[in-house]
């Protein structure tokens, strides 16, 4: 059953910047879905645009969640299904994160928000979403402000808020990009097994290829806001047929092969030709 | 916590050690002679002589500082047999002018000061706080750049521009208040308010302004934070995500400056109470420099300058209070 329809997507800036033109995804309830691009190809504005968090933008298309048309809804109506059946987690947890308050105040936050429950529920909540993610001696960490986290940890906090509504979708932007390599690794592996002891379908954006390829199901790679191939992971890495992909996983350095003198590059002519 | 509010305490104490020192220097450096001061025009030489004696001008700087210190913490006397006059601690010396102990002097005129700067900062910070706000939420509205632009005007008009004209209108042409007195709060409430109202108006008037500035500035980096994002992101009902998560953050440089401004209120708004003819501190020290009152001008300018320390501690305390980064620091 598909879960998310995007169809012709477009989303334009002041200025007369098209950040997204016309895309169009599928995702079904459970699967993982990767969206890769380079900076700038348009992967987060479109996570934005389906949140609807996006009021400086022209935004024309169709999201459709769930079979509700979610472009166009009412402001009020959206902010139901934000954190409650779609959550989102972002690419720098320090920022993300409001420093003024405990991050146990801040995941259960969400969980009040849409439950009408008290502090002390929202506080369980909190501790019992904190040991799910791996934080040790969650009761205590619960009353920590955000930096007193590692960048991991407050990774983990992330995915504790966004999770603690059991959401349909979890959309995660770059959610590994701005940690270590080992704690990316930690962080996958934790989406994963959250991802199939929950059963919720992950939209996940990211420029790195290596975490398409542990994760994902199917892959949209974007360029200059369109997709410009899509498919089974498997057939996308192994198969590419657009040049841009051919390209990008030229791009992708191996450990295990002869180290290129320089990367390949690609000029946009080669790419939009 | 406590560790760290005993360490700010302190550096407290030793700052205002400094600001002694530094005021005691430069009042008692002057080539103006104190003696001649306190004795008046016509006077005899032997006269100056015996109240250099008396005021301990014929001691070295040093042992009048010191002397000056003990003062203020214990008490002093001066002079000696049928002419010594006991100063109480604090002891800030005697007005050439009046003859009054100076300590007393400020702390007649405390209230007058307070009664200006409490009213005024609570009308400024609700009126400059809500209208930055507003700016910020709708930013480039009409009202937003009505709103800059009066904030703007009073920033720029003197204060004491402010204060005539509207003593003009209000009392002059209006007649709907009458000439400022200082009435106490407890004796006379409404009597109190109608001749704060001016004062009020016209420092608000100005610190509204910048307040509106700062706060329409800090609500919209705010507003760009990813944490507001979050919480957007979140399902938070738009009143949540601005009070919580946009306005909070913003208030914290307000607290700063709030902090410092109402100190240094507290310690006399020379200009304001001069033009509505209020005997606070501002006045005291104004009267105190025309009439080259050296320790009264050494006395106000050491009391300001405590309120201004003591408002110091006091933001970095509620700091340490509102920021929990601040206080892991600490």
């Amino acid at each position: 059953m598909t879960l998310l329809t995007v169809r012709d997507l477009t989303v334009d800036f002041a200025g007369g910047v098209r950040a997204v033109d016309g895309l169009d995804l599928d995702l079904a309830a459970g699967a993982v879905l990767g969206v890769v691009g380079e900076s700038g190809s348009g992967k987060s504005v479109t996570s934005l645009a389906v949140m609807g968090l996006l009021p400086d933008a022209r935004v024309t298309g169709e999201v459709r969640f769930d079979g509700r048309r979610l472009t166009g809804l009412d402001g009020r109506s959206l902010r139901r299904l934000r954190g409650d059946r779609i959550a989102m987690i972002f690419q720098d947890p320090l920022s993300c994160l409001n420093p003024y308050y405990p991050v146990g105040f801040q995941i259960a936050e969400a969980y009040r928000a849409h439950r009408r429950a008290g502090r002390r529920e929202g506080h369980r909540v909190a501790v019992r979403m904190l040991d799910r993610v791996g934080i040790p001696e969650p009761e205590r960490r619960a009353r920590a402000y955000p930096h007193e986290f590692s960048g991991g940890m407050r990774q983990r906090v992330m995915i504790a808020m966004a999770l603690c509504l059991e959401p349909d979708l979890l959309i995660a932007d770059e959610p590994t990009t701005a940690l270590d390599v080992t704690v990316q690794a930690q962080i996958l592996e934790l989406l994963r097994e959250l991802r199939e002891m929950s059963g919720t379908a992950v939209m996940l954006i990211t420029h790195d290829m290596g975490v398409v390829a542990g994760l994902a199901d199917e892959v949209v790679v974007m360029y200059g806001g369109r997709a410009v191939e899509r498919g089974p992971v498997r057939e996308v890495f192994y198969r590419p047929r657009d040049t841009y992909t051919k390209g990008l996983l030229a791009c992708v350095p191996r450990v295990d092969g002869p180290l290129p003198d320089r990367l390949p590059t690609l000029s946009a002519r080669e790419v939009t030709a | 916590m406590i560790l760290y509010v005993l360490r700010r305490l302190a550096a407290t104490a030793a700052i205002l050690l400094v600001v002694c020192a530094a005021t005691f220097a430069i009042f008692y450096l002057m080539p103006a002679d104190p003696a001649q001061g306190a004795c008046g025009k016509a006077c005899s030489p032997e006269r100056i002589a015996e109240i250099r004696t008396t005021l301990g001008l014929n001691h070295s700087v040093f042992v009048q500082f010191r002397d000056y210190l003990v003062g203020i913490v214990a008490g002093r006397g001066f002079g000696t047999g049928a002419h010594a006059v006991n100063c109480p601690a604090p002891c800030l010396g005697f007005s050439f002018q009046t003859d009054q102990p100076v300590w007393r002097m400020l702390t007649d005129r405390l209230p007058v000061s307070v009664s200006i700067a409490v009213g005024a900062a609570a009308l400024w910070l609700i009126v400059g706080v809500t209208a930055g706000v507003v700016s910020a939420l709708r930013r480039g509205s009409l009202w937003d750049r009505a709103a800059m632009t009066a904030a703007l005007g009073g920033v720029s008009l003197p204060v004491y521009f402010t204060a005539l004209v509207l003593q003009y209108l209000l009392v002059v042409k209006l007649g709907l208040l009458p000439y400022p007195q200082a009435v106490p709060l407890t004796a006379d409430p409404v009597g109190w308010a109608g001749s704060m109202v001016m004062p009020w108006i016209t420092l608000a008037m100005l610190y509204a302004g910048i307040y509106a500035r700062i706060t329409r500035g800090e609500m919209l980096d705010s507003l760009g934070q990813n944490y507001v994002r979050t919480a957007r992101a979140k399902g938070l009902s738009e009143p949540a995500v601005l009070r919580r998560h946009a306005l909070r953050p913003a208030l914290m440089p307000i607290v700063t400056i709030f902090g410092m401004d109402l100190g240094a209120l507290l310690g006399g708004a020379l200009i304001t109470e001069s033009v509505f003819g209020l005997p606070g501190v501002g006045k005291l020290a104004a009267d105190a420099i025309n009439s080259a009152d050296q320790p009264v001008i050494l006395g106000v300018t050491l009391f300001a300058a405590s309120f201004v320390v003591l408002a110091n501690v006091a933001v970095d305390l509620v700091y340490a209070l509102l920021d929990p980064r601040v206080r892991a620091v600490g």
